[in-house]
């Protein structure tokens, strides 16, 4: 049967030899297919040094990757959601009067945590009107969907997806979920941000643990419970201690609930995020102008430069 | 009605016919990577991608070599990279290395039984994914933890009769180009 060149459509190469839109010689062609390995192996190990000598290069990439892939699992998760939450109407019903019980008992406890916490947002006013206190700039905050988890082997981080509105820039914003911090986000697109989960190899949160605030860094160890590092030598953190982020660095504000420290098999120190990593579902992300990253050192010319670039557009926003 | 041989579309339908046909694994590997990357919350989700990754190059060089060209697996490579946050290009390099292996011994190795082509998946998956380790650890410059090693090694033995049971329907119906 002979079809060629008939559409010219036929772009492909199968070994059938029957269609072929140019007509080569037959050890031609065969050297042909014997190069492409090589020479695909060589374009990739070249793809390797570029990306080790230029990391925006693959940072771009991902990016265009995350921008692409965003909108295409937003879709597929709302169906997964569904489906989690039990199919809907019928799946509850079984257990609604269970529920209400929980419920109820769960909003009377509430209710006594609401005096307490009445109390105590008294106490602090009457305390920081006494000390003079400034207060820090309320930071600008929008929540976003997580719309997939693309960690990797060896990394931990999600994609939330970001509102049509355009947030401006949201890398270095701090990602909470209700309960505590989650990460950050390390790069950002037009419509998802890739946030980098507290228990990813390369996390690294200054955090402030206990009453006294004593400070260490928290490391992620690509496990469910980051490890608490250089504390005080003498001066163990206590079982049970609250960790809370540091200003130390100025890469995260003071005082963002992170967990509680717990000694694991080992006797070595983690924390157990109260943020429930494994399933999250929102996030808030919270831009802190005034502690924004400054992840590579600079020199001092450019940081004048970009400090006061930074001023002017806080100026043009307010 | 006359009853003769199958009356087979000519023309485009028949070239897109072939065309699909021949497009058939390149387009199940990059559908399973995006599927593997949905939200379901499983554990060891992300150990999936390299072991479905390693299942598609192996079974698909070794029985149907002209659908699964180089530059196919080097692109699914850069982007199984991408997904799972490995260093650019690394796994295009481990998959067409895979690829030259598989290739080289093909002629042998298409022959065997069932237990023994499992049996070498198994170890050539163990292979990709400890050169991943390695090489990863020194492009990153720390020691990466082994236990994502261990899944890797149970999902590439568990797995593999499932997917390639699934390729090897594939294979003889929708991937079939000599059927067009």
């Amino acid at each position: 049967m002979d079809v060629n060149n008939e559409y010219g459509l036929v772009w492909f190469q199968p070994s059938y030899g029957e269609f072929s839109v140019i007509r080569l010689s037959v050890p031609f062609r065969q050297a042909l297919s014997r190069l492409t390995l090589p020479v695909m192996l060589m374009f990739s190990l070249g793809l390797v040094l570029i990306g080790r000598a230029d990391q925006n290069f693959s940072d771009h990439l991902q990016i265009g990757l995350d921008d692409l892939l965003a909108p295409a699992y937003q879709l597929v998760d709302e169906p997964i959601e569904a489906v989690e939450h039990g199919g809907g109407i019928a799946g509850h019903l079984f257990d609604l009067d269970a529920e209400n019980a929980r419920l109820r008992a769960e909003n009377a406890t509430l209710l006594q945590w609401q005096g307490v916490a009445m109390a105590l947002e008294a106490q602090n006013a009457a305390l920081k009107a006494s000390l003079n206190y400034v207060p820090s700039p309320a930071p600008h905050f929008f929540t976003g969907n997580v719309v997939a988890d693309l960690g990797g082997v060896y990394a931990r981080s999600v994609l939330v997806e970001l509102p049509r509105s355009g947030e401006g820039d949201v890398v270095g914003a701090v990602a909470m979920d209700g309960r505590g911090v989650a990460g950050r986000v390390v790069d950002a697109g037009d419509r998802a941000a890739r946030v980098l989960l507290i228990t990813d190899l390369n996390s690294r949160v200054p955090v402030a643990i206990g009453p006294t605030g004593q400070p260490a860094m928290m490391a992620g160890t690509n496990g469910p419970d980051p490890a608490l590092l250089y504390w005080a030598p003498g001066h163990p953190p206590a079982e049970g201690a609250v960790v809370l982020t540091s200003a130390v660095g100025g890469a995260f504000p003071p005082g963002l609930p992170v967990g509680v420290v717990h000694y694991d098999g080992q006797n070595d120190p983690e924390v157990l995020p109260l943020a429930d990593l494994a399933s999250l579902r929102l996030l808030r992300l919270f831009s802190y102008p005034v502690s924004l990253p400054q992840l590579t050192p600079i020199p001092h010319e450019a940081e004048r430069v970009a400090a006061h670039a930074h001023a002017r557009k806080q100026k043009h926003r307010s | 009605m006359a009853r003769g041989p199958i009356a087979r579309p000519t023309g485009f339908w028949r070239q897109l016919d072939v065309a699909a046909r021949y497009t058939f694994p390149a387009a199940s590997m990059m559908l399973g990577l995006f599927v593997i990357g949905m939200p379901f919350g499983l554990p060891g989700q992300a150990e999936l991608w390299p072991v479905y990754s390693i299942a598609c190059v192996y079974f698909w060089s070794l029985y149907r070599p002209a659908s699964l060209p180089a530059p196919v697996v080097a692109l699914a490579g850069v982007l199984l990279g991408l997904l799972g946050l490995s260093p650019l290009g690394l796994w295009a390099v481990l998959l067409l290395v895979l690829q030259g292996v598989v290739l080289a011994a093909r002629r042998r190795l298409a022959q065997q039984p069932f237990l023994l082509t499992w049996l070498v998946f198994c170890g050539l998956a163990m292979a990709c994914s400890g050169l991943a380790w390695i090489l990863e650890s020194l492009l990153t410059l720390k020691m990466l933890p082994a236990q994502p090693l261990v899944i890797e090694a149970l999902f590439s033995a568990g797995l593999y009769p499932a997917v390639a049971g699934f390729f090897i329907r594939a294979h003889r119906g929708p991937a079939a180009v000599e059927l067009a």
